[in-house]
């Protein structure tokens, strides 16, 4: 047995052929799913539906958080950036205004400045004059670049057409990552000198180390080619291509999502004006939503911790109600079927009575006839000696005799003459009837057995309706019996306060088919032996005038227990007809 | 020992009386309450058998006109239906044991007939 079989409501397999138009009333499984599916759907689908809610706005909202402030640190960045850079070409100019072409020419002047421009802004690393073909005349710092001439270099080419440069980071002579910053000062009739200084990478990485990234992001500046000026935690070293692509031009500083290597990353970017600067800063997206995603990952388990408990709650509280209904409808249906089977005894009562009266008249005339003829013959000694002639005569005799017989129990059934209740000894009356039938038994061999517990009470109702009950139930065990068989009666009382006496045999049995329809008048299964079958529905309705019920039991081949409960105390008929029995 | 069989049916009665005169018994018979009164005029009888179901009077209401008439008189009543008015009244009347369902058995009247006499 699995345990669905175990576990199933007994409403589930059930269906109720006798509904007709009206069987989806009592359809009760599908009054269960609807009542599951509604309720389930009334209470989950809000829960749901805010949850997903929910889960939609705060992911939103988090993600115009993280685009915002990746937004504004960029933008700070590239303020300070700029400034940084706009700093010191402002005070490179403002030498280049303030001395004179032969006074930057002098090294040791030339040498003090650069010496001022390392205390007033720091990052300058070294500073040369660059006449108008190119050369370096004039050169203050730590490499040996005096004499050095540039006027191949891109950036020399840039400065003279455009008048100020700063430069991307390169490597250059001196083999050393550095930027580099220059002015052209025109001296007239075409001809210039160029005021070059080289900014020290390492203070200019500094003010990108500073900065504070969150979400293991990452800041730093790649030129326009996708080169890194900056060293990168992530995207390669300073002077190597990125691994990111390079970002689209934009005026204003930009956000946007990127997938790098399946990973989502938050893109912060802005062109630094006049410069050949991008500055990147790159967020890991899974990072920065680490806080929301455990939150939601909470949320969601409660929220299916929640609906499991109320899907449970509904299936049992669906379960329990269906369940009371089908009881109830149970209940009904029994007792629609206890008042059509009453009804159905009733008529048939009224018809037997009817069919008896009609046919004990003929059968009286034909009776009486047929004894006159014998009579007649027996009186003449011609014929009393014809054993044919008194053949034929006697099995008028006996026909009439089986005909009696059935007009008899006919009349008996549907008598409802009203009870006289008196003290009974259920025993005595028990004794009585095996007091008729002992003789068949022992002739047959049949052993006998009469339990009776010692608290059973007299009880008060009909002495003749019991005998005939119990007659009939004995009668109907040897019946079913071969010879050497054993019938039991036991009397007992029940906690309820009934008296219960069960009559059980070791007989043939009674199929399983045929157990629904025993106490139906004219259903016999002896009918080839001389049954009426009138003798259990006779029982039948004895039982219920005296409040009582009759229960069997019966196993093919093993034996059947008929099992009767009566009451104390007998009630009056009507309140039978109006009540269910007490011991029903 | 003088019986008289009432009963609505003529060829029942009529049959029965001869069976009983066949068993020395002095049977006579009528099928109505009236004809059975009028003979009661005339003779005395010893016991009457009474259907009854009979036509006009019935067998409980001739019983109390002919025990007005002849106090001494039994009594035994015979129907052919078995319904509990009939069989309450007939037997409280002449107790259950005088009341005898159709189709009868001849041994079984005369020995109620003998029984009744004796008491």
């Amino acid at each position: 047995m699995t345990i669905w079989t175990k576990m199933k409501p007994a409403f589930w397999d059930h269906e109720d052929v006798a509904a007709g138009p009206h069987k989806h009333l009592f359809n009760f499984r599908r009054i269960w799913r609807m009542s599951v599916i509604l309720t389930a759907g009334v209470a989950l689908a809000p829960l749901v539906f805010m949850t997903l809610v929910d889960y939609n706005v705060s992911q939103q909202a988090i993600e115009a958080d993280i685009y915002y402030q990746t937004a504004r640190l960029v933008s700070n960045t590239r303020r300070n950036i700029t400034f940084f850079l706009a700093e010191r070409r402002s005070a490179l100019s403002f030498i280049d205004k303030d001395n004179a072409y032969s006074a930057l020419g002098n090294p040791l002047r030339l040498a003090a400045l650069l010496d001022n421009l390392k205390k007033g802004f720091g990052g300058f690393t070294d500073i040369g004059v660059i006449n108008q073909n190119g050369l370096q005349h004039t050169y203050v710092g730590p490499y040996e670049l005096a004499g050095v001439n540039y006027s191949d270099q891109e950036w020399f080419k840039e400065v003279v057409s455009s008048g100020t440069h700063i430069s991307e980071v390169f490597l250059g002579f001196r083999q050393q990552p550095h930027l580099v910053i220059a002015v052209k000062h025109d001296l007239g009739g075409g001809s210039f000198y160029i005021l070059r200084a080289s900014i020290d990478t390492q203070q200019f990485n500094q003010v990108l180390a500073e900065v504070e990234v969150g979400g293991k992001g990452d800041i730093f500046l790649v030129n326009r080619e996708g080169v890194l000026q900056t060293p990168s935690r992530f995207f390669s070293n300073i002077l190597q291509p990125m691994a990111l692509r390079v970002p689209e031009f934009s005026e204003k500083t930009t956000v946007l999502e990127v997938n790098f290597q399946k990973e989502p990353l938050i893109v912060g970017y802005a062109y630094i004006q006049d410069t050949p600067f991008i500055l990147m800063a790159v967020k890991k997206k899974n990072e920065l939503m680490k806080d929301w995603t455990e939150t939601r990952i909470k949320l969601i388990g409660f929220l299916a911790v929640s609906i499991t408990s109320i899907l449970l709650v509904i299936l049992w509280v669906s379960t329990y109600l269906v369940k009371q209904i089908y009881v109830a409808d149970h209940k009904r249906v029994m007792t629609l079927h206890q008042v059509e089977y009453a009804n159905k005894m009733a008529s048939l009562g009224r018809l037997s009575a009817g069919v008896a009266h009609e046919i004990n008249n003929p059968l009286a005339i034909i009776n009486e006839k047929a004894g006159l003829i014998k009579d007649l013959f027996t009186l003449k000694r011609d014929y009393s000696d014809d054993p044919k002639l008194m053949g034929i005569v006697d099995a008028i005799v006996y026909s009439v005799e089986r005909c009696s017989k059935i007009t008899k129990r006919l009349l008996s059934f549907a008598r409802h003459v009203d009870s006289k209740p008196q003290l009974v000894d259920i025993a005595e009356v028990v004794n009585e009837v095996l007091g008729f039938i002992v003789k068949e038994a022992e002739y047959r061999s049949i052993t006998i057995q009469v339990e009776v517990a010692p608290d059973v009470p007299t009880i008060e109702s009909d002495r003749g309706r019991l005998q005939e009950i119990f007659l009939n139930l004995i009668n109907n065990s040897l019946a079913a019996m071969n010879a050497s068989g054993s019938l039991t009666i036991t009397i007992r009382r029940t906690k309820e306060g009934c008296i219960r006496a069960s009559v059980a045999d070791t007989g043939c049995g009674i199929p399983e088919a045929d157990l629904k329809r025993i106490f139906e008048p004219f259903f016999s299964t002896k009918t080839c032996k001389g049954g009426t079958g009138l003798g259990l529905s006779i029982t039948y309705g004895l039982i219920k005038e005296l409040g009582g019920s009759i229960e069997v039991h019966s196993e093919v081949g093993k034996g059947t227990e008929f099992t009767v409960q009566l009451p104390v105390k007998m009630k009056p008929s009507e309140d039978i007809d109006n009540e269910s029995a007490a011991c029903g | 020992m003088k019986v008289l069989l009432v009963d609505d049916e003529r060829e029942l009665v009529s049959t029965l009386a001869e069976r009983l005169n066949l068993r020395g018994l002095e049977a006579q018979w009528a099928t109505s309450a009236e004809e059975a009164m009028l003979r009661l005029q005339t003779e005395s009888f010893d016991i009457a058998v009474l259907d009854v179901k009979m036509p006009k009077v019935d067998g409980l209401l001739l019983k109390k006109q002919m025990q007005e008439k002849c106090p001494a008189m039994k009594f035994i009543f015979v129907t052919g239906h078995g319904s509990s008015q009939d069989f309450e009244a007939g037997s409280s009347e002449v107790g259950s044991n005088y009341y005898l369902v159709k189709p009868l058995k001849i041994d079984e009247l005369i020995a109620k007939i003998k029984e009744a006499l004796q008491r």
